[in-house]
């Protein structure tokens, strides 16, 4: 498979203005933290101070981060940092896991997901996930996509339901004539397009993608980026990627996350992601995203 | 001709050729070679064993029941409804004795699916990683209980002690249900336990996109979890049911021995097997019609199993939801 992520990603040239200043100077004469950015209002997520536990091993420590709405935000940051275990935080899919622990609260339209009393299925069904490995059900093109209306308690038009969640995902036209087939029986990229079509058919509010496309090649991996640019004028997406160029060419806001000494994972750096690449403020964020290490 | 028989001989391109010693390791070592042979051989007498076994039941199955359909027609055999072969007038009706077996797999199935399958879903989905650990090989040992064990604690406690209170005179000491509650128990811990073992090699990765979806761990355990384990469900309750139809001695102390044409629980009955079992305690001289009949008897036996079997691989076939 050709890989589209060893290149290094291509950074734009600074403003003229700024050049003169030298790097080092430039990050001491701004007194605002890297990781301490506030990306404009309306926020479809606010993570504040969210530590995470798999057992006794703390795996993020004190996450601050607000998502805005309708934007793509991408999660970056080498392996180990905690990005995808983040990213489950979101929607409550680290409750499955035995012996992991939250502290801190994420807000979603003023409510705290973590209180007392809220439904993790309620939230996993307003904030949906796609995940690294396309994972349809071996079931039917159509059965995959309407199951989770379904148990959703779905009563309207099925097939309508089904048709126009396969169109928002680009992936209509190429299994109209046979939506019975076996969703297994898809190409990959056509399987993550569906599990993304199934995402859409609950009709979520924020969308999660966990490297929706590290299992695919560079066409699939461009059409569901170009998916992506779509989905975000109605959905919130936040996505988390190995490959700084698709984060780069898709994403409105990014976040760069690193384990710290404990091997927690922290927030670097945060903010408009042409900022991030054309301008890291922090040595650690540049270092990365000019493929120092990583 | 085996490789060893040709002369290894250097290759004209070679020049001056390997030296001895290489061209005699290289050579195929005959002792060696036999060795490979014996335990080939070895290996292929034990996996026939059981093929000639099941060979000779066939045979013999059939090679007595000839004699036996010679006395009595097929037609008696699989038409009349009446087993009588003790008393005069002396008829050969399997029905009934079919029915008893059937009766006995219907209620003891009844009982033992929907509990057998609840306690793997339990295990499987919502049981923590340790109650899990402690729990199902504590399951598991219920079917290491001996069978004769089951059958007397069927008859005295299942039966005299509960059941009779119970239901007083409407119910036969001797009874189908109380010998279909004792199998139920001696069955859950194989289904439960082999659906587990199934429906834990279920992709974590398919269960979280159901989550994902907003889907209840019930939800993910029936219309997920469940059909991709579909195989192995099925053969737990194959498993189960042939266990039913060639169990002996809890029907045999419990349910009776009155061939009874009825899929009620209530009565005392005789399963195919039971009748097995009570010609074989000498009642019956060898080479007599009776006896001849236990073969006639095994063979429907061996048929039913069969047909459970070929049936139970196309419901897998037709229903399985495979995942790679």
């Amino acid at each position: 498979m050709p890989d589209v992520r060893t290149p290094a990603p291509q950074v734009t040239p600074r403003p003229t203005g700024r050049v003169s200043v030298p790097a080092g100077i430039e990050r001491v004469m701004e007194d605002r933290k890297a990781n301490e950015y506030t990306p404009p209002e309306p926020a479809a997520l606010t993570v504040r101070d969210l530590d995470f536990y798999y057992g006794s091993r703390r795996a993020l420590a004190g996450i601050d981060l607000q998502f805005p709405e309708k934007m793509i935000t991408a999660l970056i940051g080498p392996s180990g940092c905690g990005k995808s275990t983040l990213l489950r935080c979101l929607n409550r899919m680290n409750d499955l896991i035995e012996g992991s622990r939250v502290d801190g609260e994420i807000e979603y339209h003023g409510l705290n997901l973590y209180d007392r009393g809220v439904d993790p299925v309620e939230v996993r069904r307003r904030i949906g996930m796609v995940f690294q490995k396309p994972n349809p059900f071996p079931k039917s093109i159509y059965d995959n996509v309407i199951f989770g209306a379904r148990v959703n308690g779905f009563r309207g038009n099925a097939d309508e339901l089904v048709e126009r969640s396969l169109r928002q995902a680009a992936l209509w036209d190429e299994v109209k004539d046979d939506l019975k087939k076996s969703g297994l029986a898809l190409s990959g990229g056509q399987q993550q397009r569906l599990c993304i079509a199934r995402a859409l058919a609950v009709e979520p509010e924020i969308i999660l993608m966990d490297e929706p496309c590290s299992a695919l090649d560079p066409i699939a991996t461009l059409k569901i980026e170009e998916l992506m640019r779509e989905l975000a004028e109605h959905y919130t997406i936040i996505i988390v990627t190995h490959n700084m160029q698709q984060a780069a060419r898709v994403s409105d806001y990014t976040a760069f996350l690193l384990a710290g000494e404990a091997g927690s994972g922290e927030v670097i750096e945060y903010g408009p992601t042409e900022e991030i690449f054309a301008n890291p403020r922090d040595k650690r964020t540049e270092d990365y995203i000019t493929g120092r290490f990583g | 001709m085996a490789l060893s028989d040709v002369p290894v001989t250097p290759t004209a391109s070679t020049g001056t050729g390997p030296s001895p010693e290489f061209m005699a390791a290289m050579r195929t070592h005959p002792t060696k070679r036999l060795r490979e042979r014996l335990i080939i051989m070895a290996l292929g007498l034990a996996a026939a064993v059981s093929l000639v076994t099941t060979a000779a039941i066939i045979v013999v199955l059939v090679g007595e029941s000839i004699p036996f359909f010679q006395d009595v027609s097929i037609r008696e055999f699989l038409f009349e409804t009446e087993w009588q072969p003790l008393f005069e007038p002396v008829s050969f009706g399997v029905w009934e004795l079919v029915a008893g077996t059937m009766n006995i797999v219907l209620w003891s199935m009844a009982i033992a699916l929907p509990i057998g399958l609840a306690s793997a879903i339990y295990l499987s989905e919502y049981a923590h990683g340790r109650t899990r650990r402690i729990l199902k090989p504590l399951l598991e040992a219920l079917a290491a209980v001996p069978t004769i064990v089951y059958a007397y604690f069927g008859l005295t406690f299942i039966s005299l002690d509960i059941l009779k209170p119970l239901l007083g005179d409407s119910i036969s000491v001797f009874n189908a249900l109380a010998a279909s509650i004792v199998m139920a128990i001696m069955l859950i811990p194989t289904i439960a336990s082999i659906s587990e073992d199934a429906m834990a090699a279920v992709p974590r990765e398919l269960r979280e996109g159901a989550y994902g979806l907003g889907a209840t761990r019930l939800e993910v355990a029936t219309m997920v979890v469940l059909p991709a384990a579909l195989s192995g469900v099925i053969a737990s309750v194959l498993l189960a049911v042939a266990r039913v139809v060639g169990e002996t001695m809890i029907v045999a102390v419990i349910a009776g021995q009155t061939p009874n044409l009825t899929l009620s629980p209530l009565e005392s009955i005789q399963t195919m097997t039971s009748y097995m079992f009570q010609v074989g305690l000498g009642d019956a001289a060898r080479g007599g019609v009776e006896y001849r009949s236990l073969f006639a008897v095994g063979l429907m036996l061996f048929l039913m199993t069969l047909t459970f079997n070929v049936a139970a691989a196309w419901f897998v076939r037709r229903f399985r939801e495979e995942y790679v």
